[in-house]
């Protein structure tokens, strides 16, 4: 309650309210009055606007105040007074009486729902309703089932409302009514004909051939109100939805009723309509067109709330259908100085979907001038639209980047500044050409960053990206100066960030350690720990040695052990002569068993890098030159087995390698001497070069073992290998670790591995197709059509060309319209020996499903492009 | 469906308000709802015509009249144009009731009557009634069984009765 006296102080002093000062306990005791024998009503008014105020404004009454309060109210039905009968009714509803308490008024209830007064009887009905239980209402079915055909509009919706509240408790009682509430459709009053609707609808919504009778009448009778229309529209998309039949023309069936809803002289049926349309299941351009025109029509309205109903549509199509949006464009510029930051926003990342390559610049300049006055959730908004156009137009990245890199210098909050970073990160992982100006643009933001977060997440990326580019020495500026005038926390991760570019670029090894060492003075623990560590894990006593494989695992390695578990760990750790042993730590997430066994699912980006430094580090393997591609790893075993298996192959120029990744799943035994038996006789053009066995391989520790193969170089050789995992095996005692001495010889047949021509095909994406086709040039083209026979769906058939081949993409044209009975596709890749491909793939089916293709290839090899064509053929 | 339709004075506080669904549970959630959105519009110019704002996967329209503050919520699939003709009404009959003197103080006066037309525009979430005058006529009437039926009553009715309901307040 003070809370309310409090508010109510601070309000101006000449403004006068009349609950100023009200108090509970006072109230209550004023509502004595309902019992007083001679009623004034007036006052009875005022007492029962008190209590609905103290409600209102949260006031809570305990069970026996509620009762005496109601049962004093109950007393009030024997004024004649109609207004303050109409606020007994309102104090009632507020109360929510309980089933015991509800008897009490139930009869002057049913008394006023027979009166001859309108506004009682509405009213009552609708109290009655609210409060009543099941028992009651078989009571008073037989009056609200003729209020439904009442021929006073108010009293009917009343009875109609009702009946759709009592539906969710009582369906039974109110399906009897169906005929009254069927009249009740056809009523002249057009909110009784709204509200009868929707009671229908919901008695039938479960009958899916009763709902399309019921659209089926309606759209041809007449609909009388908006409201009424907009429902019917909403139940006319439904049925739709529900039923695939399209009419003898092939059009689809209520398609003519929707087109001609958008002609409806109410905006509200308009809107339903167009916004129905473009949600059809796969709608066509054509039937998308006149929805588009309406739409584009209410973007110019005055009306905030038409604009933002129409942009807010036009928004959602321009995901599906970009092109359809185009049209709109010019009105959807003028909309982003819309006064609206709704709309603003909206009309931006709109555009930003639709808009092409060439419009970028001239978009980012507006929406430059534009961000400085919205608030930080419609930035964030914008700022993963870009994020998703630079992703779509690569090319664009240096005025994208640079329009990151403007906003974020300037103000923003936490996480407005987290989803610039967050994009940024996201553009130099996937775009290569923009990782330099990217990380510079991250390193001018630390100069000046107030979230020890972001900071924090920065230097971690730089310590892993910065090393791998041209000048890695430019970096270490920036990261210095975060060891000399940031927080401890940045601090120490700046010292973890010098460590890593000391222990790749040997050149800079030298400066890194006199920094790291001026570190060791630093005032906190974890940064002096830190930099201790580095020096003598680096070899930091002045000689410049070759940084060892551990080192780098360490400083680069992910922790491969959930933090909880080791938490956990750590906790139960008591303190003995023992030291703590890592490995004892449960490295599974407790009750989630792995499925993608061996590898851990890293980043896209990182695997292929890491496998390179991997196979690098193996002599064997270190002669092959550079890897080509590492292809996704293929399960050899099925799930829950004694041993899981999969395979990744590596592809080199002349060679290539299956690195198997095992993981042993039994914990009474432990693995030694693994090996995967490589059978090529049905791969003729290989030769196994090497073998490198897995030494030990003890419970759930996925460990690796290889097979190198030779081949003809720059030949995309195929084949089918069979597997046979052999090992010895020595049994464990779980419970002590003991191994015993003597093992057994035993093996284990895997699935077959195959090379197939997609593992010489990189997936490279080019983003403007129709430049690098045109610069590729006719030389070397090679054009043929292929019958590919019965097929599912033209986007099945479509699928499976693209995996055979094994290119990205281009464009978005892999994704088929429905129902489209021709398709192109373009894609890109790069082919073993580093030459560029594209393809241009047109499909059409014919009506028993028959696909025809045809294939059309570029390349800057004669040989490559015959290869291409050999791979279909095939 | 309507999920709530509020009447906050200009800095957010509550002078009438009805919530139909449980998607703010509690007192302080519901508070919550208001001051943010109450926040969030106070600087548009909402007051020639309704304005509208995403919030929370929910659709906001409002307008502000003097120092009231009309609210409409509703899920983020409602039609906009819809949820801005409950908007309308609420604020016509509104004004109809306070006679054209639409202020904070006004309306706490008359809050019964307030209480009344938020009973006859949204029973438990569906729409009751659009029409600023109707709902005003229908909270206003005195007796209904005169004559004429309510949705013959003009705005000069309407606007007789709102008189007669006045002077019963101030009398009293």
């Amino acid at each position: 309650m003070a809370q309310y006296m409090k508010k109510d102080d601070d309000r101006d002093e000449d403004e006068y309210s009349p609950f100023l000062g009200i108090e509970k306990g006072a109230v209550l005791q004023e509502a004595r009055v309902f019992n007083d024998s001679q009623l004034d009503s007036r006052r009875c008014s005022q007492v029962i606007t008190k209590l609905l105020y103290l409600l209102n404004q949260g006031e809570t009454f305990t069970k026996v105040e509620a009762t005496e309060v109601f049962f004093s109210v109950t007393k009030l039905f024997q004024s004649k007074d109609v207004g303050l009968r109409r606020m007994v009714y309102l104090i009632i509803k507020e109360l929510s009486p309980s089933s015991d308490e509800v008897i009490m008024v139930t009869s002057s209830l049913m008394k006023d729902m027979n009166s001859k007064t309108d506004v009682y009887r509405a009213n009552a009905i609708r109290v009655l309703c609210r409060i009543t239980d099941a028992t009651l209402l078989t009571q008073i079915e037989r009056y609200l089932k003729q209020a439904v055909v009442d021929k006073n509009p108010v009293v009917a919706s009343a009875a109609l409302v009702s009946g759709i509240h009592i539906l969710q408790t009582n369906p039974d009682i109110v399906k009897r009514w169906s005929n009254e509430v069927q009249e009740a459709v056809q009523s002249r009053a057009a909110l009784v004909q709204f509200h009868a609707l929707a009671l229908l609808h919901q008695i039938r919504q479960n009958d899916r051939l009763a709902v399309s009778k019921l659209v089926t009448s309606l759209t041809r009778g007449s609909v009388r109100s908006p409201l009424a229309q907009c429902l019917l529209i909403r139940y006319t998309s439904q049925v739709i939805r529900e039923s695939s039949m399209n009419n003898q023309n092939g059009e689809r069936l209520f398609y003519d009723y929707l087109e001609g809803c958008l002609r409806h002289k109410s905006e509200m049926v308009i809107l339903e309509t167009a916004r129905a349309i473009t949600e059809l299941n796969g709608v066509t351009s054509r039937e998308l067109t006149p929805a588009i025109t309406v739409l584009q029509l209410f973007l110019s309205s005055s009306k905030p709330v038409l604009r933002f109903a129409a942009v807010r549509t036009l928004n959602k199509v321009a995901m599906t259908h970009p092109m359809a949006v185009t049209n709109c464009n010019i009105d959807m510029e003028s909309l982003i100085s819309d006064q609206n930051r709704s709309i603003a926003t909206l009309a931006i990342t709109t555009l930003l979907k639709t808009g092409n390559e060439s419009g970028v610049d001239r978009l980012m300049k507006q929406i430059t001038n534009f961000m400085s006055d919205i608030a930080d959730e419609f930035k964030i908004v914008v700022v993963d639209a870009i994020r998703s156009l630079c992703l779509k137009f690569p090319l664009k990245y240096r005025s994208l980047m640079n329009f990151l890199s403007n906003i974020l210098r300037e103000e923003g909050g936490f996480e407005y500044k987290k989803a610039i970073v967050d994009s940024i990160v996201i553009l130099i992982r996937d775009i290569p050409d923009a990782k330099e100006i990217g990380l510079l643009h991250l390193c001018e933001f630390i100069e000046d960053c107030e979230f020890t977060y972001l900071s924090t997440q920065i230097l971690h990326f730089l310590g892993v990206e910065g090393p791998k580019t041209a000048d890695p020495s430019k970096y270490i500026r920036y990261i210095y100066n975060r060891v000399i005038l940031e927080n401890a926390t940045v601090r120490a991760s700046a010292v973890s960030t010098l460590a890593k570019f000391g222990a790749v670029v040997d050149s800079l090894k030298p400066r890194v350690f006199v920094l790291l060492r001026r570190c060791l003075y630093d005032n906190d623990d974890e940064v002096r720990d830190r930099a201790t560590l580095y020096l003598n894990t680096l070899g930091g006593d002045g000689s410049v040695v070759e940084t060892d494989k551990d080192v780098k695992d360490f400083l680069f390695g992910s922790l491969d052990i959930p933090l909880v578990n080791l938490e956990t760990s750590l906790k139960n750790y008591e303190p003995t002569e023992e030291p703590f042993d890592i490995n004892s730590v449960e490295r599974n997430p407790a009750g989630n068993r792995p499925t993608a066994l061996g590898v851990p699912a890293a980043a896209p980006v990182s695997t292929v890098d890491a496998y390179e430094d991997l196979l690098s580090s193996i002599p064997e393997f270190s002669t092959f030159g550079n890897l080509f591609k590492s292809s996704a790893p293929v399960e050899l075993t099925e799930v829950e087995t004694e041993y899981a298996v999969n395979v990744v192959k590596h592809i080199f120029d002349k060679h290539v390698v299956f690195q198997f990744n095992c993981t042993n799943t039994i914990p009474e035994q432990l693995l030694e001497n693994v090996v995967v038996v490589v059978d090529a006789s049905e791969a003729e053009e290989f030769a196994e070069v090497a073998t490198k066995p897995l030494i030990s391989l003890p419970y759930d520790a996925p460990g690796q073992t290889f097979v190198a193969f030779e081949k003809p170089e720059g030949v995309p050789a195929v084949g089918r290998f069979s597997n046979v995992l052999k090992f010895l095996v020595k049994e464990v005692d779980p419970s002590t670790g003991e191994v015993e001495e003597d093992g057994v010889e035993d093996e284990y047949q895997l699935e077959d591995s195959e090379i197939v021509a997609a593992d010489y095909m990189l997936k490279v994406g080019v983003s403007n197709f129709r430049n690098a086709w045109e610069s590729l040039g006719p030389e070397f083209e090679r054009v043929d059509e292929y019958g590919l026979g019965p097929r599912e769906s033209l986007s099945e058939a479509v699928n499976a060309v693209i995996s055979l081949l094994g290119m990205q993409p281009c464009e978005g044209t892999e994704v088929v319209a429905a129902n489209s009975r021709s398709h192109s596709c373009l894609l890109s890749g790069v082919y073993i020996g580093n030459v560029k491909v594209l393809v241009r793939l047109s499909f059409g089916v014919d009506s028993s499903n028959e696909v025809a293709m045809k294939l059309a290839v570029r390349s800057e090899d004669e040989s490559v492009s015959d290869a291409i064509h050999d791979i279909v053929a095939n | 469906m309507v999920k709530n339709v509020l009447l906050l004075d200009s800095e957010g506080r509550r002078v009438a308000v009805k919530y139909y669904t449980d998607e703010w549970p509690t007192y302080s959630a519901k508070l919550a709802f208001e001051r943010s959105i109450s926040c969030k519009t106070q600087k548009t110019n909402a007051r020639t015509e309704a304005e509208i704002v995403m919030f929370d996967d929910n659709v906001v329209v409002y307008k502000f009249i003097q120092d009231l503050h009309f609210f409409v919520t509703g899920g983020d699939c409602e039609n906009e144009l819809a949820l801005a003709t409950v908007l309308q009404g609420f604020s016509d009959a509104v004004t109809l009731l306070l006679r054209g003197n639409v202020d904070h103080g006004e309306a706490l006066e008359n809050l019964d009557a307030i209480f009344l037309c938020l009973d006859e525009i949204v029973d438990a979430g569906m729409i009751l009634e659009t029409v600023g005058n109707m709902i005003a006529g229908k909270v206003a009437t005195h007796n209904l069984d005169d004559g004429a039926p309510l949705s013959e009553q003009t705005i000069t009715q309407a606007l007789a009765t709102a008189r007669e309901h006045l002077t019963r307040s101030l009398l009293r």
